[in-house]
């Protein structure tokens, strides 16, 4: 790690740590504290659960225990563009499967995968509630709707980078 | 009060009470499988999550568990109906269709909650199939083994582990069908703040937590014709072994011990408590050091391995305050290598130091860093009372009808003060008898201290020592430890000499005793079984054992010698908290 990163991530803990001092009962506060950490870092390492659960007396294994419960949270760096796929039963019938597919085909990885280089992650969810645009892609917080596999190569074309 | 009807009889319980409650007063037995209270350890676990103990409560659509089920006035519960039967069995059914059957195999065979529970409720087969779990086996360390395909997530050892012990070591990770229970981001547990006290493994109704069987290597050394092969026994195993060759809890076993060890082969039979006669000698020599010269109070016993390391993780700012003391076992492997190797002119580097222990931090303890001299680790193999039990069967030996048999001199022969180490208390009591004595240069009369016995988990006594009140305390379970060091360190209280040990009760409770299945009346047995041969002792000091003090004037000098010191203490390592 040279001198900048780990300044870097010396000054994302300051921000964590800042923003855990705000609260007063700090046990109850576990949840929106692995969120902001989660915003902060984009996923949540060991190094990043243990520095939690010293500043909030919370035992690591109590902290483990809650992100790998929630699918929300991740203990593996997320791409720069996260591609979720609907997989709810409107999508479904409406071909996610073949969209989900195309993208892992592009992409060249599984769903629930990041690739290399930290482009791209691609996840499945379950309805996002927009089940009249099935089948339904969210791009970071952007929403394509009435997907048809070939689309898949224009969103990639505008998530780029 | 409330009243209810179970099966049509009438019964009255105190409001809040359970069900289950209910029914045992009445005689009315429910199969229950994750449920496990222990109050005296203030251990309640009955999250209601096996559904084993479900029950018919007119007027209600679903089955109520009946563990987590409050009384209500004129409920009317049923407990055996044919819905409430046919429940219970796919209840088990389902557990065990995830469940591998390996029964023949199994280390818990015969001792397994949800084995006889199956035979209880006459599961003749399973309706279900599918997807099995695939959990790693964690054999990472030296004292137990965690095979999470056995697990039912009752999550008894997890409620242990962090309620009871405060280690927080276990917790239910991950959801829906990879659920387990295990430490933090799935380490192994070696690499983890585990303690190896072993009270999960004590209260797991399966095998998914159980102790590394050493037992094979045990019989291997004693076949090994080149070998010179030495026992030592714990007290606290004399006062187990017995309950599990159908004699009654409580009563001592020490002569059939023995006796069985030496059929095995053994080349010398010999006692721990010789060695915690030793330990008394150091510990007390230090204590009074500390005492008199104006040094770190209070001291901390240290012969508990579960205490030892729970310190380094979470008092690493207190290193300094425990005594250097090695526990007995490891004095007892130290003294065996060097004067007792001496002595019976055998080459230590053939000897082979086998312990019998009720604990299972004591595997851990045996291999510790800082335990051993010249490359050559002072015990080398050890079991623990149940795997004793294993092999005792194995031999084929009918261990009731046993005669009574003697240890071998010089390290067989033990004081009272020795064989109360077994039980909480017991060490604090025992180096005060010898304290008393050395301050004042008087004969201590009354050597019972009764305030520092019995089951409860903060013990307290101020002792009058040449006109000085020595305020001493006993913790038994880490969550009381806990309690005592914080208050200590806060300055809240202030202590002379502490005794801690990390099981609740001491070794008697220990991680590698026959199970207790949460019934404390038999720690309690075995609790007097060893105040009562403490009784029987003519010498009740350890410092009046004949082969101590043979011990001292031929090889260590005295306490604190340089000798004793590179032998029989120890130091201490900072270790992370979380």
């Amino acid at each position: 790690m040279d001198a900048e990163q780990c300044r870097c991530m010396d000054e994302e803990f300051k921000e964590l740590d800042d923003y855990i001092g705000q609260f007063r009962d700090k046990k109850t506060a576990l949840i929106k504290v692995l969120y902001e950490a989660q915003r902060i870092f984009g996923y949540l390492s060991e190094k990043t659960m243990l520095f939690v659960a010293d500043r909030l007396d919370v035992p690591a294994a109590k902290i483990f225990g809650v992100v790998s419960f929630y699918s929300y949270f991740t203990t593996t760096p997320k791409g720069r563009h996260q591609i979720k796929c609907c997989m709810g039963t409107a999508c479904f019938v409406r071909g996610a499967e073949k969209i989900i597919s195309a993208f892992e085909e592009k992409l060249k990885i599984k769903r629930g995968e990041t690739t290399t280089g930290l482009e791209y992650s691609l996840d499945s969810l379950r309805c996002v509630g927009a089940c009249g645009l099935a089948p339904v892609v969210v791009v970071n917080e952007q929403v394509y709707g009435k997907l048809e596999a070939p689309d898949v190569d224009t969103i990639l074309a505008n998530n780029k980078g | 009060m409330v009243s209810l009807k179970i099966n049509g009889q009438s019964v009255e319980v105190p409001e809040g009470a359970t069900i289950l409650d209910a029914a045992d007063k009445l005689g009315v037995h429910i199969p229950t499988l994750c449920k496990l209270d222990i109050p005296e350890f203030s251990l309640h676990n009955h999250g209601a999550s096996c559904r084993v103990c479900v029950v018919e409560v007119a007027g209600r659509r679903n089955l109520a568990p009946a563990c987590a089920t409050p009384v209500m006035q004129d409920m009317d519960v049923k407990t055996h109906t044919a819905r409430v039967i046919n429940a219970r069995r796919t209840v088990v059914e389902l557990i065990l269709s995830n469940h591998p059957k390996t029964c023949l195999t199994c280390p818990k065979s015969t001792a397994c909650e949800l084995q006889s529970l199956a035979a209880e409720l006459s599961i003749q087969g399973i309706a279900f199939s599918g997807q099995s779990s695939r959990h790693t086996i964690d054999a990472s360390s030296p004292a137990y083994v965690r095979d999470m395909n056995k697990c039912v997530l009752c999550r008894r050892c997890e409620t242990m582990c962090s309620t009871v012990q405060t280690v927080n070591v276990l917790s239910g990770l991950n959801r829906g069908f990879a659920t387990c229970v295990g430490p933090a981001f799935n380490m192994p547990i070696s690499d983890s703040v585990c303690v190896s006290c072993g009270q999960c493994v004590a209260v797991c109704p399966t095998a998914a937590l159980s102790e590394v069987n050493n037992g094979a290597k045990v019989w291997a050394a004693i076949r090994d014709p080149d070998k010179f092969v030495v026992v030592q026994t714990a007290p606290a195993v004399r006062a187990a072994l017995g309950e599990a060759f159908g004699m009654p809890a409580g009563v001592p076993v020490t002569g059939k011990m023995a006796a069985a060890l030496r059929m095995f082969g053994f080349d010398k039979v010999f006692d721990t408590d010789f060695a915690a006669d030793l330990t008394i000698m150091e510990e007390a020599a230090e204590f009074i050091h500390r005492f008199k010269h104006g040094g770190k109070l209070p001291i901390l016993t240290s012969c508990c391995p579960g205490w030892v390391k729970f310190f380094e993780h979470q008092f690493s700012d207190m290193l300094d305050v425990p005594s250097t003391c090695k526990s007995p076992q490891q004095m007892f492997g130290a003294v065996a290598k060097t004067w007792l190797a001496e002595q019976l002119k055998v080459d230590p580097a053939r000897m082979v130091v086998v312990s019998v222990m009720p604990c299972i931090a004591k595997k851990y303890e045996a291999g510790r860093e800082d335990m051993g001299r010249d490359g050559r680790p002072d015990v080398d193999i050890v079991i623990t009372t149940r795997e004793l039990v294993k092999m005792i069967r194995e031999a084929g030996i009918k261990f009731a009808a046993l005669q009574d048999e003697g240890f071998d001199d010089p390290m067989g022969e033990s004081t009272g003060a020795g064989v109360i180490f077994g039980t909480s208390g017991g060490v604090l009591e025992a180096a005060l008898r010898t304290a008393y004595e050395w301050i004042t240069g008087n004969t201590l009369e009354a050597v019972d201290f009764t305030a520092l016995r019995g089951l409860r988990g903060i013990k307290e006594a101020t002792v009058d020592v040449d006109g000085i009140a020595v305020k001493a305390a006993v913790a038994g379970g880490l969550g009381n430890a806990r309690r005592l060091l914080e208050d200590i360190r806060a300055g809240k209280k202030q202590y002379h000499i502490i005794e801690v040990m990390a099981c609740p009760g001491g070794c008697i409770d220990g991680g590698g005793q026959p199970y207790h299945h949460g019934r404390t009346e038999i720690l309690k047995k075995r609790m007097k079984a060893l105040y009562a041969e403490d009784k029987s002792k003519v010498l009740r000091k350890s410092h009046e054992n004949p082969f101590i003090k043979k011990l001292y004037a031929e090889f260590l000098g005295e306490p604190h010698s340089k000798l004793a010191h590179e032998l029989l203490h120890t130091h201490y390592v900072k270790r992370p908290r979380m």
